[in-house]
């Protein structure tokens, strides 16, 4: 489709429910894969929320999305940056969120993990190394 | 220099579509070009000709409309944002049995591919809203 090659940052800073952000910005993941861009996407704030494990939304009658995440990896996102400082800041650990992956096929399908942890300094330098950032 | 912009905030509502509109309107003024301007979440609110504002208000349709008309702006509204929220053009009206349309003529409906698009053809993508 494109000839360019740009590195994409899709910046998640909000809850997963509270407001429609997170699943709309999952879309524009999902549809942006077909243009073959480098991708990234970022955690940040309340937006760690989004990749907590065992989630349950039928009480509050909206559509459980947070298995989408587990396929970004078959959309080719391999890199999902999640700040450190954020997730301490709720309480939250690695422990909470969904163990998402990539199969490499470089080696033989290796499957790695797709989420790195990373400080609120290395974050400012991820931001600031993209090309495009898609704040949602 | 090459702009895209994303509003994602309603007229109104928030001032991030007020926001865009001055930052576009001052970027043209100056020279710059625009590529596309794409409205997503409840942005896609700024595209409905029915908005009826208090006569002491800005009129935030009319005035992207005008500002679309003078430069040929490339507007463009999400589908499925706009399917969610009831904006509604002749073709998706068709498609989904509405029996109105709401739509700005100056506005068009498309795909996310458009805000793909649009920040890879862009020197910048601008995003407005929370």
């Amino acid at each position: 489709m494109s000839e360019t090659i740009k590195n994409f940052l899709y910046l998640n800073r909000k809850a997963p429910y509270g407001t429609i952000y997170a699943w709309e910005s999952l879309e524009v993941v999902l549809i942006g894969a077909a243009f073959d861009q480098d991708v990234s996407l970022a955690f940040v704030d309340d937006g760690v929320f989004q990749l907590t494990k065992n989630q349950h939304t039928s009480a509050v009658g909206m559509k459980n999305f947070s298995p989408t995440y587990a396929a970004l990896g078959d959309y080719e996102v391999k890199k999902v940056f999640v700040e450190k400082e954020s997730l301490e800041e709720r309480g939250l650990s690695l422990d909470d969120l969904q163990h998402l992956t990539w199969e490499d096929e470089d080696e033989d399908w290796a499957e790695k993990d797709s989420i790195h942890l990373v400080t609120r300094a290395e974050m400012a330098a991820i931001m600031d190394g993209a090309d495009v950032v898609f704040s949602f | 220099m090459k702009f895209a912009i994303q509003v994602n905030e309603g007229p109104y509502q928030h001032q991030a579509a007020d926001s865009a509109y001055f930052f576009a309107k001052a970027a043209l003024e100056k020279g710059h070009e625009i590529f596309r301007i794409f409205f997503y979440h409840d942005g896609v609110n700024n595209a409905t000709r029915l908005t009826t504002p208090p006569q002491d208000d800005r009129n935030v349709v009319e005035r992207w409309a005008e500002l679309g008309g003078h430069y040929d702006l490339d507007m463009v509204v999400c589908v499925a944002a706009a399917q969610r929220r009831g904006v509604v053009d002749e073709g998706e009206a068709q498609r989904n049995g509405k029996d109105a349309t709401n739509i700005h003529p100056r506005f068009r409906i498309s795909g996310l591919g458009q805000l793909v698009e649009a920040a890879i053809q862009s020197d910048r993508l601008v995003v407005f809203g929370d």
